[in-house]
């Protein structure tokens, strides 16, 4: 699994484009946890890499949005601190709701 | 490298499962407890009382995540077919491997290696915490099972292997009642006798390896392999040989010290027993209440599994031992790697 931070600017003047945020919000939920308002953290297979750059590709407007991937370097746990309200929750620790 | 991928277990009872965004929104009366993307799982366990929408059901079933619902108390009642299970290879694997005199042989071995590893254990540490006369007895048991489990790879045949266990085992059960601390007058092993229970700890711990055995044939329903169908314990009609092989290495672990702390605490005394005529031995009501309730506490202390190096909740050991052995009879482990606690 590689893991990923994601994180996006979409232009929110228009109607288009707070339908884009939307749509863009939704893809990285899809794949990810929502770790800050518009940053997600996201553990994916390289394929799965695929097919949401290409959805993320496909759902903003290069000419006014921006969207960044950022490899995160592993161990997760060594590379990445979190202060505050943190909601994250590890995907592969035994999950008993 | 293969990733092994998690299995949601929902214990918390009136929670409400629904598909949202591709994830799993878990909700218990109304408030969300937690978002997980679909693709991080590969299988929901439910106990109980939970709700899963019909649009969750068909997602997993179409994406090949399995749904299994346990009782609250975990006893297996139903799980859900996808289009295309590994349930049915799974099983074919199962069966060619008992076919396979050399891998039978082979799981049988470290089925055995864990137990007599995880006996070892549990009686060096009763060792640390006993009378000073009694801790000698106990180490040089542990010694003696230590020389079987260096026997163990010599073994040529599964009839080997359950004679080497069975060596441990007498052992074991010689010096079981030394654990004791408080009652010794009336807490003694004899031999270990199944039905009828001839002594009061043979009739306790026939009781918690019930219990166990449940929780291990529903961890094989679960991780779809067959449960009549073992490789240490003989097949037998009616027989659940998996899960009795799969129990093996947690006898000591889970019951047999379940056993010795309830009665060291004095929470389990002579009036829970109720002696027959003709030497047997059975439990009161309030002695079997006693145990279940100290049963599901123990399941939910976090152990260290040495494999996946991970806090588990011993009572979820044997649903991670029965994926683990799913994996060797897939091919994607050489061996089947026995739980071995510390």
């Amino acid at each position: 699994m590689i893991d990923l931070l994601i994180t996006y600017d979409v232009s929110t003047e228009t109607p288009a484009g707070r339908k884009r945020l939307r749509r863009v919000a939704k893809v990285c939920v899809a794949y990810g946890q929502r770790v800050q308002g518009s940053v997600f953290e996201v553990s994916v297979s390289e394929v799965q890499l695929v097919a949401l750059r290409e959805k993320l590709l496909q759902e903003m407007d290069p000419t006014e949005d921006s969207v960044r991937i950022y490899r995160l370097r592993q161990p997760r746990e060594k590379f990445v601190e979190a202060f505050g309200r943190d909601g994250y929750r590890d995907m592969s620790a035994p999950l008993i709701l | 490298m293969r990733t092994l991928l998690n299995t949601l277990y929902v214990q918390t009872q009136k929670s409400y499962l629904h598909l949202d965004n591709d994830n799993v929104r878990v909700e218990v009366e109304g408030e969300r407890r937690g978002m997980l993307p679909l693709h991080h799982l590969d299988g929901i366990v439910v106990f109980g009382n939970v709700l899963l929408s019909p649009f969750l059901i068909q997602k997993l079933g179409r994406a090949h995540k399995p749904v299994t619902w346990l009782t609250e108390w975990g006893q297996f009642t139903a799980r859900s077919e996808t289009p295309v299970s590994g349930n049915v290879l799974l099983r074919v694997a199962q069966h060619a491997c008992t076919c396979d005199p050399a891998r039978t042989l082979a799981v049988a071995r470290y089925i055995a290696a864990g137990k007599l590893q995880n006996q070892k254990t549990t009686l060096l540490r009763s060792a640390r915490e006993a009378a000073e006369e009694d801790a000698p007895a106990l180490r040089q048991a542990a010694r003696d099972i230590n020389a079987q489990i260096a026997v163990l790879p010599l073994a040529e045949t599964v009839d080997e292997v359950r004679g080497i266990e069975g060596t441990a085992a007498r052992s074991y059960f010689e010096v079981f009642s030394l654990m004791l601390r408080v009652n010794r007058d009336f807490f003694w092993l004899g031999e270990r006798t199944r039905r009828p229970a001839r002594d009061p700890i043979n009739a306790v711990l026939n009781y918690v390896y019930t219990l166990l055995a449940g929780e291990c044939a529903s961890a094989c329903q679960t991780v779809g392999l067959d449960p009549q169908i073992g490789f240490l314990h003989a097949l037998r009609p009616g027989r659940q040989s998996l899960a009795l092989d799969l129990m093996e290495e947690l006898r000591p672990v889970v019951a047999d010290r379940a056993v010795v702390t309830l009665i060291n605490r004095q929470q389990l005394t002579p009036r829970d027993f109720t002696l027959h005529e003709g030497r047997t031995v059975t439990l009161t009501e309030d002695g079997r209440r006693t145990i279940i309730k100290h049963f599901q506490e123990r399941k939910a202390e976090e152990v260290h599994h040495p494999l996946t190096g991970r806090k588990t909740p011993l009572g979820l050991i044997p649903h991670v031992q029965a994926r683990l052995l799913a994996q060797h009879l897939r091919g994607d482990r050489p061996h089947y790697p026995p739980y071995l606690h510390r």
